[in-house]
């Protein structure tokens, strides 16, 4: 008898269950506001990303068109994928002391992963991830990038 | 009752008056028989098209999604889109499978849901076949696309196929027996097996009022069943993505592919189809004995629009079911049917006779 008893109880156990789970789908069927979908070329002009979204790796400017980048290549050796390329130049300054200052700090798009290593790496703070992400080119060689501006140059009081 | 009106029996009859009066009963049969596949053909691509296009956007709203929405206006028209792509694919003839068995596969499974459609009322006189035993004839030849699983999973040369065949065929073997004796709990109160006779039998209510409790818990084992009989989730164990890539249609491509798609929409169509004839009326308008002015104004309503509306709701509950539950494993599969739902059938068949015997249905 008791077996009996069990094995309606758990038939019924199981229908309510189940009821219940339709529940929650039928809820969604009929509550279109509860559509988390956003129609994406449509909204594109209010389009806001997530802040921890990572799109593209990008270096700080300041309005004077200064960088903090000192070309001390730590980003280069932590990139896991070698998308980082680090070109510098020896130069002269007043007081007659030779030093390194970038020339340009080349970026291939194409290669990275997003991972942030060279974000977190970077001694002093030069780089940073943007959330532009529409990179689609019609050809490779457009997604190797220069990230120091024409004409930038090394910001005040940023040294070794 | 007046279904003057929507009465399709004597268009048929004029049909089939006018072309024996011109032609030798031979030619008229055979061009008969070719009107009606035509009709039937057509019907068959534009259902499955729209189930197609029902399933994704139903399926979409219960996982907060808006669906196809680009081809069209709300995606109407995607399923047409994917068809002529499925059209244009290209057949991949598979290395060392059994070629004949391979391409025949397609056509026996699309061939059992064909045949079982012909037997479906739709309307008062718009019914291909007739049969005294129309019940029977459409449990015997639904469960006939199995053999074209079978021979799918077989011939593709693919152990993922070969999976998901031979747990379709345990499946099939399983809930026919579900299948079959929730419908004869039915045919009990109905004393027959003709689908004519059935619908004309709910004219003073549909029969899942009539027959009370045993007639609701026969309808939800019947929906039980057949979900697992048409190979749907949550039973879709034959071609469980996660596990057997697509099970047995994995090697299919093309116009093949298509087919069995097709035919796995059709056979909901008419497993739906089925339970709306037998459990709710079939085109039968909703009437409740002794309410004649209420009865007579639910008979403006044409049948076929009573037949599609019911066999739409026993689609969406189907895919409801799908939309929700979790897929289920080989061994729960086999526990539900031999434990559960079979001896609650066998149980509730003896209630119904019971109750048939005592005359308390309504």
């Amino acid at each position: 008898m008791k077996s009996i008893i069990n094995y309606l109880s758990e038939i019924f156990r199981g229908i309510s269950a189940l009821i219940k789970g339709m529940m929650v789908t039928g809820y969604y069927f009929v509550h279109p506001r509860e559509i988390v979908t956003q129609q994406y070329p449509e909204n594109r002009k209010k389009l806001v990303m997530f802040e921890r979204f990572k799109g593209e790796v990008v270096m700080i400017h300041n309005e004077n068109n200064e960088h903090r980048c000192t070309a001390c290549g730590i980003c280069e050796m932590n990139c896991p994928n070698g998308s980082i390329e680090i070109i510098s130049r020896m130069v002269t300054t007043e007081d007659g002391k030779k030093k390194r200052e970038l020339a340009r700090h080349i970026y291939h798009l194409g290669m990275c992963t997003f991972c942030n290593l060279c974000v977190k790496s970077c001694p002093s703070n030069a780089l940073k991830m943007d959330q532009a992400f529409e990179h689609a080119v019609f050809n490779r060689t457009k997604l190797t990038k220069v990230l120091n501006r024409p004409g930038s140059a090394l910001m005040k009081g940023v040294d070794k | 009752m007046s279904f003057n009106i929507y009465d399709f029996t004597s268009f048929t009859k004029s049909i089939d008056e006018g072309l024996m009066a011109v032609m030798s009963p031979f030619w008229a049969v055979t061009i008969e028989m070719i009107l009606i596949g035509v009709a039937i053909l057509a019907f068959y691509a534009v259902v499955g098209l729209y189930l197609v296009y029902a399933e994704r956007k139903i399926c979409a709203f219960m996982q907060c999604r808006i669906g196809p929405n680009r081809v069209g206006p709300y995606g109407f028209f995607q399923t047409i889109a994917d068809l002529i792509k499925l059209l244009l694919k290209e057949l991949i003839p598979i290395k060392n499978a059994d070629k004949l068995l391979f391409n025949i596969a397609p056509f026996i499974v699309i061939i059992a849901s064909f045949m079982a459609i012909a037997a479906i009322p739709f309307a008062k006189g718009l019914h291909a076949m007739d049969f005294n035993i129309g019940v029977f004839y459409v449990m015997a030849v639904s469960s006939l696309g199995v053999i074209g699983v079978l021979i799918a999973g077989w011939s593709s040369n693919n152990k993922y196929s070969l999976i998901g065949a031979m747990r379709s065929g345990a499946q099939i073997v399983s809930y026919e027996l579900s299948v079959g004796l929730s419908l004869i709990t039915v045919v009990i109160l109905a004393g027959t097996l003709q689908f004519s006779a059935i619908v004309e039998g709910q004219a003073t209510g549909w029969f899942i009022f009539k027959g009370h409790i045993p007639a609701v818990i026969a309808f939800l084992v019947f929906l039980v069943a057949s979900t697992a009989e048409t190979n749907r989730g949550p039973f879709d164990l034959a071609e469980a993505e996660s596990e057997l890539t697509a099970g047995f249609h994995t090697e299919y491509s093309g116009i093949k592919f298509a087919f069995f798609f097709l035919a796995e929409y059709m056979n909901m169509f008419i497993v739906a189809s089925i339970a709306a004839t037998v459990f709710l009326g079939g085109w039968m308008p909703f009437h409740i004995g002794g309410w004649e002015a209420f009865n007579h104004i639910m008979d403006f309503i044409p049948p076929f629009i009573w037949y599609i509306g019911k066999t739409a709701f026993v689609i969406f509950l189907m895919m409801w079911f799908k939309w929700t539950f979790p897929r289920l494993r080989i061994d729960q599969l086999l526990t539900l049917e031999w434990k559960y739902l079979l001896p609650i059938n066998l149980f509730n068949i003896i209630l119904m006779a019971f109750i048939v015997l005592m005359g308390w249905h309504f």
